[in-house]
């Protein structure tokens, strides 16, 4: 958390469908909190569920990882990968002790630039509720 | 890497989109201070020539080699400063973009944290810049043909423009011809042109064309491969008659058991066809086609005796054995032209289509003013009792478009005209009828339009503002309940025939063609295009390209218009015989890969193959990426034990940084 007590938060977002929905939030000019900073990528297939642990471990206080619907994946098959590699994740972030309120799953088309407010508005929610995070030894790499 | 990062970072004032949330020359400090970073500077517009020479002169003269660019989205210009870079020699992969503007000024109202996320994602930029790599593209050849999909006059223009620019074109149609929805209209605004007098020519010139291969009552089922190298598998669905021997005389059709009993599709319905059909006398090709669920044959094992139409096709064309038929082929680009459908009307019941036999749509308008139409285009309806000539006439627009409560926001952009031409064919056959329009508002925007619905004014037939609230039956009348909202007072009218509106809906069977394309949809549930402005007949799948209604409604200039578009675009790839392949592909690392495979079952597109590699004198199977392939999603990444794969430009190291700078600014 920084000083006035906002929670920091990293998303991943897919290229195709998350990312351009944010765009689009943008461009139709939707309003929502600033605590949400994304890392682009292509897929969330690509999301290695250490990123997720990294981020918490490097000082973020929840992490949003958000893709095309089941479904719709721009690679086919790459959201179905993130959604059981982090589903097992998030159940294993429960089991040590990390407040399940801080990891959100998300499916945000490219069209829907307000679901994507509601999604940030809704984790940094459950963020600011689960306060900051110090579950982790710090060990912030020195990029 | 051997030289040091070297970093500039450019910040965009976007005119004011930007700088007027974000403070930009604090952030310019800010990124002075940032690890690595020589130059940082802003400028009102860094996209422009002058912004662009900003940074060539700085990478020349200052020896920079890597460039954050902090402005709007990569997916709006990260192709414009990649070549911006590459022009002043530096690989154009040594480039990152924050998006202070879609994700940042634009969404937060406040400078304070505008400013500080600004910040934010700058640092992450930066810390990923730095350890971006070279990448080259590669070029493979493009195979010089194109695959069109849906022959409306959208898929039948984009193939005609393709096939005349000389090279091969598929053009695949589900239904046994081409035409589409045009092909059903009587009259076409503003000009009154007989739709099937222009179209006609156009359908017999795609079936005849030496370049164009149709395949009617066709769908395709499977497409792989990527821009330039699209495979594709088509099913040619059995017509039960041999194509080659029908001569389309249509005896069979007179002769068949169940004639003039099935409803005719082309007539909405209105009129009957038998089993054995051709859709409408135009159909091209004009060929019969047996419809087996109605063919008593075919459903049932028996028709009388024997099966009639293969008793009087002298040409012996009738074959009950045929089977669907699978063609496979390859193209470098495909157009998606698959139209639309009409309003279904019933989900508005509160104007009684289901209930009232003289409440129609305007697409039945369409065919009953139509002289090959059911009533051979006279002017008749039933009240419920009897059939008669209405003489009191209304039109109800926007059936289905504007409207929240059916989940469609968005105006049909054709209504308001084919409701004044319908309005003006009406007054031709029926000069004494009394018609008039429910309106909204009237949408005349396209050349000749506004003179035209002038035209129909003129002709007698009333405007009436308001949004009528129900329909129901008085006597053998209808009761149109309204308020006219020019002179707020309400309205029952009594008429004898009530014409809806309806608007423009996405084809319910989109969702096929979508997975098949890996295509999205607008919110408007149309398919998506790349950029609603500058991108209009692109989608995110390169090479593949939209025209006509299944992007949005559309009249029919607007569909040719972006039909031919969508032609030249697909026509790049063919004419240059190249495409370039992304250069941000996976990578295996043979020394650490364990050779467990995982990721060549996970890899959607079969790009990863094991591959038997020397390892210190031991033989070892490792994974090889096929870089014409590969897609670079990294799904494959996130499965691997040992990190052995990664995707170039999104690896590990480039994203674990990004991770960090974040952390570091809580
Ligand atoms: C009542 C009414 C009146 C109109 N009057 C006028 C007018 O007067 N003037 C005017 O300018 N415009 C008019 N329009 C608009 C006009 O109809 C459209 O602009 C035009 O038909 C759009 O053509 P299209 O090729 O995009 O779509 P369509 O005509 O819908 O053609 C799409 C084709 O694709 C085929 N298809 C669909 N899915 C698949 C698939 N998966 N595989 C293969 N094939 C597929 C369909 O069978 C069809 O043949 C009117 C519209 C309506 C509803």
């Amino acid at each position: 958390m920084s000083a006035n007590n906002e929670p920091n938060i990293v998303a991943f977002l897919c290229n195709w469908c998350s990312y351009a929905g944010a765009d689009l939030a943008g461009t139709s000019r939707v309003h929502y909190p600033s605590n949400v900073q994304v890392i682009r990528v292509m897929c969330t297939g690509r999301v290695n569920p250490l990123y997720v642990m990294n981020a918490l471990q490097q000082g973020a206080d929840g992490v949003l990882v958000s893709g095309c619907h089941p479904g719709d994946c721009h690679y086919m098959e790459g959201n179905y990968y993130a959604r059981r590699r982090l589903g097992m994740l998030k159940d294993l972030m429960e089991f040590v002790g990390v407040d399940p309120r801080r990891f959100h799953m998300s499916w945000v088309s490219a069209s829907e630039g307000h679901k994507w407010k509601e999604v940030v508005e809704k984790t940094v929610e459950d963020a600011r509720e689960a306060g900051s995070f110090e579950g982790f030894r710090r060990r912030q790499i020195d990029w | 890497m051997t030289d040091k990062p070297k970093v500039g970072v450019y910040i965009c004032h976007c005119g004011i989109n930007i700088s007027s949330t974000v403070d930009v020359e604090a952030v310019e400090e800010f990124a002075l201070k940032l690890p690595s970073v020589k130059v940082a500077r802003t400028y009102s517009y860094m996209c422009s020539d002058p912004g662009q020479a900003l940074i060539k002169e700085d990478i020349k003269e200052q020896g920079l080699n890597r460039i954050v660019v902090a402005s709007c989205s990569p997916r709006m210009h990260e192709p414009t400063f990649r070549k911006a870079i590459q022009e002043a020699g530096l690989n154009p992969y040594f480039l990152e973009m924050a998006n202070i503007r879609e994700q940042c000024s634009w969404v937060h109202e406040e400078t304070e944290e505008a400013t500080a996320k600004a910040k934010k994602l700058i640092t992450a930029s930066v810390a990923k810049v730095r350890l971006l790599e070279a990448l080259e593209a590669k070029e493979v050849d493009a195979e010089p043909a194109a695959l069109v999909i849906g022959a409306g006059i959208a898929g039948i223009q984009a193939a005609l423009d393709i096939a005349d620019a000389g090279f091969k074109t598929y053009l695949v149609e589900k239904t046994p011809s081409v035409g589409g929805r045009m092909a059903q209209l009587d009259k076409t605004f503003p000009t009154l042109d007989c739709s099937a007098c222009i179209l006609t020519p156009k359908m017999v010139d795609c079936a005849s064309h030496p370049n164009i291969e149709l395949l009617s009552y066709s769908e395709v089922e499977e497409i792989g491969g990527y821009i330039g190298n699209f495979d594709v598998k088509v099913r040619k669905k059995a017509r039960y008659v041999d194509f080659d021997k029908c001569t389309g005389c249509g005896e069979c059709a007179a002769e068949c058991r169940v004639a003039n009993r099935i409803p005719n599709e082309f007539d909405q319905g209105m009129g009957k066809r038998s089993a054995i059909y051709l859709p409408f006398p135009q159909a091209v090709p004009a060929k019969y086609t047996i419809d087996p669920e109605n063919c008593l044959y075919l459903s049932k094992g028996k028709c009388g005796k024997s099966p009639k139409c293969q008793d009087v096709c002298g040409a012996e064309a009738i074959n009950f054995e045929q089977e669907d038929e699978i063609v496979e082929f390859k193209v470098g680009a495909i157009i998606v032209a698959t139209g639309f459908d009409p309003f279904d009307a019933s989900r508005k019941p509160e104007y009684g289509y289901d209930d009232y036999p003289n409440v129609i749509t305007g697409m039945e308008m369409e065919r009953l003013v139509s002289a090959s139409g059911p009533t051979g285009g006279k002017v008749m309806i039933s009240n419920g009792e009897e059939e008669i000539e209405p003489k009191e006439i209304a039109f109800i627009k926007c059936v289905g478009s504007r409207d929240e409560s059916v989940g469609n926001e968005y105006c049909s952009r054709v209504c308001c005209m084919y409701t004044a031409k319908q309005a003006h064919l009406i007054r031709d056959k029926l000069p004494d009828a009394n018609i008039r329009i429910y309106y909204m508002d009237v949408r005349a925007f396209g050349k000749g339009y506004e003179e035209f619905y002038d035209r129909v004014r003129r002709e007698n037939v009333r405007y009436i503002r308001g949004n009528p609230s129900e329909i129901f039956k008085r006597g053998n009348k209808l009761v149109v309940k309204a308020e006219n909202t020019l002179t707020s007072t309400p309205v029952e009218d009594e008429v004898d025939m009530v014409v809806l509106g309806v608007g423009l809906e996405p084809r319910a069977e989109m969702r096929k063609v979508m997975d098949l394309l890996r295509l999205s949809q607008s919110p408007d549930k149309f398919f998506l295009e790349a950029h609603p402005k500058l991108r209009p007949v692109d989608t995110a799948t390169d090479g593949v390209f939209l025209a006509g209604c299944c992007q949005g409604p559309k009249d029919i200039p607007d569909t040719v218009a972006q039909a031919k578009g969508a032609a030249s675009s697909a026509l790049i790839p063919l004419a240059r015989g190249k495409v370039t392949i992304d250069a941000q592909v996976a990578e295996v690392n043979e020394a650490t890969c364990r050779g467990c495979g995982f990721c060549v079952e996970i890899c959607p597109y079969t790009a990863i193959e094991m591959t038997t590699v020397n390892r210190f004198g031991h033989e070892v199977e490792v994974a090889r990426v096929n870089e014409a392939l590969c897609k670079g999603c990294g799904s494959c990444s996130a499965a691997c034990l040992s990190d052995s794969i990664q995707p170039k430009s999104f690896r590990d190291r480039q994203i674990l940084p990004q991770i960090a700078a974040l952390g570091v600014l809580k």
